[in-house]
């Protein structure tokens, strides 16, 4: 499964420029889904199973889009301002390198700070692409990049970044390769402009009109130097989520996903995620409301290039949703 | 582009002193976001007025936030469907609302939509259904301190004063800026051009419309508090695409230190403003290459609004039932939210026309190609 | 006959935080099943009530909101026994030392909140609030026995006990919104007596605490032709300012503003005037913080009105109400709906209103 990671995370495709890994996805799942499509806003759907005995229709959302920079201004001498995609912080930009859309690199610069204890604002920030002057530069205003790493493998850890959320993505990648035979009609949902405020799943979730939904995405970890104060940890488990900052799990979900992971005996951790939130938050309040949940990833490093996850954590998050999938659900 | 028979060069659409008066009627009108009532009486009476003359087939009603919704169908022939093609701008300005009434012509106010607190002091104001004039008064400088001249006058320690023995205002009255509109030169100068040039825009339109699309036109309330009208308009109209009108602040004065202006969003005169992404829309590609192209082909003046900041009903609409693929085109202006701001007229003339064309010129298959090419 | 006010009490001592609904909505069900035509819930724990008028159908409705989920904390971590704890809904930290909750774990623990010395708290918190992530749950049993009962995401409550205050007032938590919940029973109670041609959904809706998310559903589930969200609102008193407040024991508030159509508020202004039932009319410049800023853009639009229940020291466990307001409260809905006609629809009417 790891190389199909790092073909996801690799693919460049910030908010609401997704067509490049959208591609990339669409190669992978066209000849196990029984139906795919795009939907109005780019979201990729497709389609798995009959709704039979005890079965519902469930849908599941990862996002494929990431987030990233868009360009605002080219300035008398080649450099370009911008603006941010998503959460970006400028303390993630300094000294990082960015890739636009058609292939051209560059560098973020910073403008001088006088006072030693500030950090810069992205209006102190530029792009510097090696021009020195504006005529030189093909990169127009609107043009988009995203932050450029390479994947990293060190064993039990991967890093890239864009693990927030290629790595959902992948998750239900491997899900649809790896099916077996379910009650459930399963619309795996690759939604577009999450970063940007859930948008793709608000009207993929309302298209699809779902019995109950599950988001794959990733979440913070407490196990790292003086950090946030959370009961996760990489290596521990797939988390399943009771709430984050934007929505509170349907508690019967919840039992029901600990549960099936403990008789499973899946490895798991029970996940409270204080700010961010993720496409179940849209599931949740579709039509007339849909039951939701999330399976989390757990990542050190969220919305910096070099986002960390452990490969273990992967592969149970495939087994637990292939788990949850083979039988009815008793809310 | 569509094979429509070659086009002449582009004119901006002439401008007759009606359009002048109504545009100066729109300004002047009061519709704080709730009460749009004065704009959504003018533009009642210009769409029925001009069903009534035209004897088109037309559609027009106001729905449960008071949105007025019009539905004009297209005339083709084949069996090629019509795009439904949706049309907002919004009525609403940005103002107050009277809270308490402190007796003696004094009120307590807060304000609706968001304004910057030092646009306030010192401006005379029109309250209510009557435009009863008022004045947000402010201690004189005599009596004033060299240190508090420094510090922001809250909210809390404005008033409203309509002066003594006034006893028609009550709790819940709205008030606006008493600005009148005026033209200066090339310019219009007048409060709440930001969304009315928009809103005359879209009655222009609905007055030209094109044979090739189901013109689907929302004159929304309660943008300025979170685009509210129009995701019940979208939601309803359920359109294949969407086009907000609206208007965008032109930061293109000097910077203080007389550095580059990096951050002038759009410019004065540059132009109908295209978006490609605000705080609350990503613009579709399609429709951004579509208007670009209609704009390079015939020529009419055009810029792209930069990236990032503020927000269009275009949020609200493209998120509704399944995904509608929008975008934003608007009006540069200076000093929005403020007692006046100002625009080009031929900005105005130019946005109308770009509208016009890329109507006329919309492809029948915009939507069935991919995304981004 | 339910009397309001031990049922009132009963509403507040039924856990019911943001998300899980579960326990207070089955003491509404049992309360609203003699009052009701039908009893439904929603996928995401709603509670509808329904009451069918007597106008042939298809039928207009009216549906009345009154959020049922309350505030409280939610356990985080566990450290050598203590408990670490966020919050479910807005909490203001300052309020939480020395409260005693209750530990919604395999079994419901008494709890207090504690504030650790400040030799245990950061230099910035020696005398300043301490922030919520820094204060902990102490349940008074050993760490092993806490480790078998207690677990990540478990639920907190107040567990302060309602008490019977001055005039005919009851002081507690979860009065937000327990007693809008109370006002329906009540307008319910006396719609049993009287007739009315359109239908009634009573909903308890779940989530307003923190997405709203049972107001966008049921208004999306049963699209009523009218909605009228129920909810606390700022009542003066010691620390409140006196602009922005009002007075306890007065009436209920009737909204106006963007998020309330004006035509309703005039309906209620003007038979609350008749009627000679007392209350006040809250200017509301934006959105009212209430079910009603859902209510009124759910799909195509419905016009929608705010009542409000005048609450002291909100979102603290010593909340106080008037009872008198409550009913009040009740009353009102009960005369509005009673009046309803095929003929109301037409006053909602945009083209009707003056200016």
């Amino acid at each position: 499964m790891k190389s199909l990671i790092q073909k996801l995370v690799e693919t460049p495709s910030p908010s609401g420029r997704e067509e490049n890994i959208r591609q990339v996805i669409r190669l992978e799942v066209e000849s196990y889904a029984d139906d795919l499509r795009t939907d109005a806003l780019g979201n990729l759907i497709a389609r798995k199973g009959q709704v039979s005995q005890g079965g519902s229709k469930v849908m599941l959302a990862a996002h494929i889009d990431e987030i990233g920079v868009i360009v605002t201004h080219i300035d008398e001498k080649g450099f370009l301002r911008f603006t941010t995609i998503g959460g970006v912080r400028p303390t993630t930009c300094l000294g990082g390198r960015v890739r636009f859309l058609n292939g051209q690199l560059g560098v973020i610069g910073s403008e001088r700070i006088d006072d030693p204890g500030k950090l810069p604002n992205f209006e102190n920030l530029y792009i510097d692409i090696g021009a020195s002057q504006r005529s030189e530069v093909a990169i127009r205003v609107g043009d988009m990049a995203v932050f450029d790493r390479p994947f990293l493998d060190l064993g039990d850890r991967l890093v890239s970044k864009a693990m927030d959320d290629r790595i959902g993505a992948a998750v239900l990648v491997e899900t649809l390769h790896q099916w077996q035979p379910s009650p459930h009609q399963v619309f795996f949902v690759f939604s577009v402009q999450e970063e940007v405020g859930l948008r793709g799943a608000t009207t993929a979730a309302f298209g699809v009109d779902p019995d109950l939904g599950l988001a794959v995405d990733v979440t913070g970890t407490g196990d790292t130097p003086k950090g946030l104060k959370m009961e996760v940890s990489l290596g521990k488990g797939p988390t399943i989520k009771v709430r984050d900052g934007g929505m509170i799990s349907d508690p019967r979900l919840v039992d029901w996903m600990v549960r099936t992971a403990e008789n499973a005996r899946i490895p798991y951790q029970l996940e409270v995620l204080e700010g961010g939130t993720t496409d179940a938050r849209a599931m949740q309040l579709t039509r007339s409301g849909v039951p939701a949940g999330c399976v989390s990833i757990p990542c050190r490093y969220v919305h910096s290039p070099s986002e960390m996850v452990d490969y273990n954590d992967v592969q149970n998050a495939v087994r637990l949703l292939l788990e949850l999938l083979s039988k009815p659900i008793q809310l | 582009m569509t094979n429509q028979p070659q086009t002449h060069k582009y004119h901006p659409p002439r401008l007759a002193p009606a359009q002048i008066r109504l545009l100066e009627r729109l300004c002047n009108a009061c519709a704080i976001s709730g009460d749009e009532g004065e704009v959504r009486k003018i533009v009642l009476e210009q769409v029925r007025g001009y069903l009534k003359t035209s004897g088109r087939p037309g559609d027009v009603k106001t729905d449960a936030l008071g949105n007025v919704l019009v539905t004009l169908p297209g005339k083709t022939s084949g069996s090629v469907p019509r795009l439904r093609v949706m049309l907002d701008a919004h009525m609403d300005e940005v103002g107050f609302m009277i809270t308490k009434d402190d007796g003696k012509g004094i009120f307590r106010f807060e304000i609706v939509g968001g304004i910057d607190l030092r646009q306030l002091p010192g401006k005379p104001v029109w309250i209510g259904e009557k435009h009863t004039p008022g004045a947000i008064g402010v201690k004189p400088i005599h009596l004033t301190r060299r240190d508090e001249t420094k510090k922001l006058i809250d909210l809390d320690t404005l008033r409203i004063d309509a002066g003594p023995g006034s006893n028609s205002i009550k709790v819940g009255d709205r008030a606006t800026f008493a600005s009148s509109f005026t033209r200066l030169g090339p310019s219009l100068r007048g409060k709440a051009l930001d969304d009315r040039l928009g809103v005359a825009i879209l009655i222009e339109l609905i007055k030209t419309a094109p044979d090739n699309i189901d013109l689907l036109a929302a004159f929304t309330v309660q943008e300025e508090v979170g685009a509210r009208g129009a995701k019940v308009a979208a939601y309803t109209f359920n359109p294949d695409l969407a086009i907000a009108i609206d208007s965008t602040p032109a930061y293109d004065l000097p910077t203080w230190d007389g550095s580059e202006n990096a951050v002038y969003n759009c410019r004065l005169g540059a132009g109908p403003a295209i978006y490609l992404a605000d705080s609350a829309t990503l613009a579709d590609p399609r429709l951004v290459r579509h208007l670009v192209d209609t704009a390079e082909s015939l020529g009419i003046p055009y810029q792209i609004r930069q990236p990032g900041g503020g927000g269009t009903d275009a949020g609200a609409i493209h998120r509704q039932r399944a995904g509608i693929p929008s975008i934003s085109v608007s009006v540069p202006g200076r000093y929005h939210h403020s007692f006046a701001s100002i625009s080009r007229l031929a900005d105005w003339q130019n946005t109308l026309g770009l509208l016009q064309a890329a109507l006329i010129h919309l492809p029948a298959d915009l939507l069935s190609r991919d995304r981004e090419q | 006959m339910i009397n309001i006010l031990p049922f009132l009490k009963k509403l507040v001592t039924a856990p019911g935080l943001s998300g899980h609904e579960a326990p207070i909505r089955k003491i509404i069900e049992e309360a609203w099943s003699p009052l009701t035509d039908e009893l439904g819930v929603s996928r995401l724990g709603s509670l509808h009530g329904l009451r069918r008028g007597t106008a042939s159908e298809p039928r207009q409705s009216v549906l009345l909101a009154a959020h049922m989920d309350a505030i409280g904390l939610m356990v985080t971590g566990i450290s050598d026994g203590f408990l670490r704890v966020t919050q479910v809904g807005g909490v203001d930290p300052r309020i939480l030392p020395g409260q005693p909750v209750i530990v919604h774990g395999r079994e419901d623990l008494p709890g207090l909140v504690v504030q650790p010395s400040p030799r245990l708290l950061p230099s910035k918190y020696q005398e300043d609030p301490v922030p919520t992530e820094y204060l902990l749950v102490d349940t008074g049993l050993l760490p092993s026995r806490v480790k078998r009962l207690v677990r990540l995401g478990d639920l907190v409550s107040f567990a302060q006990l309602p008490l019977e205050t001055g005039s005919e007032t009851l002081t507690g938590h979860s009065l937000d919104n327990r007693v809008s919940v109370a006002a329906l029973t009540c307008c319910l109670q006396e719609l049993q007596h009287r007739l009315h041609t359109w239908d009634v959904w009573a909903v308890a809706t779940v989530q307003e605490e923190v997405t709203l998310g049972g107001a966008f559903t049921s208004a999306f589930q049963l699209k009523p032709t009218l909605a009228i969200a129920v909810d606390v609102t700022f009542a003066s008193g010691p620390g409140s300012p006196e602009h922005q407040t009002y007075p306890l024991g007065e009436g209920p508030t009737l909204g106006w503003g963007p998020n309330i159509h004006p035509a309703l508020s005039k309906a209620f202004q003007e038979l609350a005037k008749r009627l000679e039932i007392p209350h006040v009319v809250e200017a509301i410049p934006e959105n009212s913080g209430t079910d009603a800023i859902a209510l009124q853009v759910t799909a195509e639009g419905i016009p929608s009105m705010v009542i409000g229940i005048p609450l002291r020291y909100m979102h603290t466990p010593v909340e106080m109400v008037s009872m008198k307001d409550i009913t009040r409260a009740g009353r009102l809905l009960a005369e509005f709906i009673t009046s309803l006609d095929s003929n109301f629809i037409e006053k909602l009417s945009w083209e009707e209103q003056p200016g």
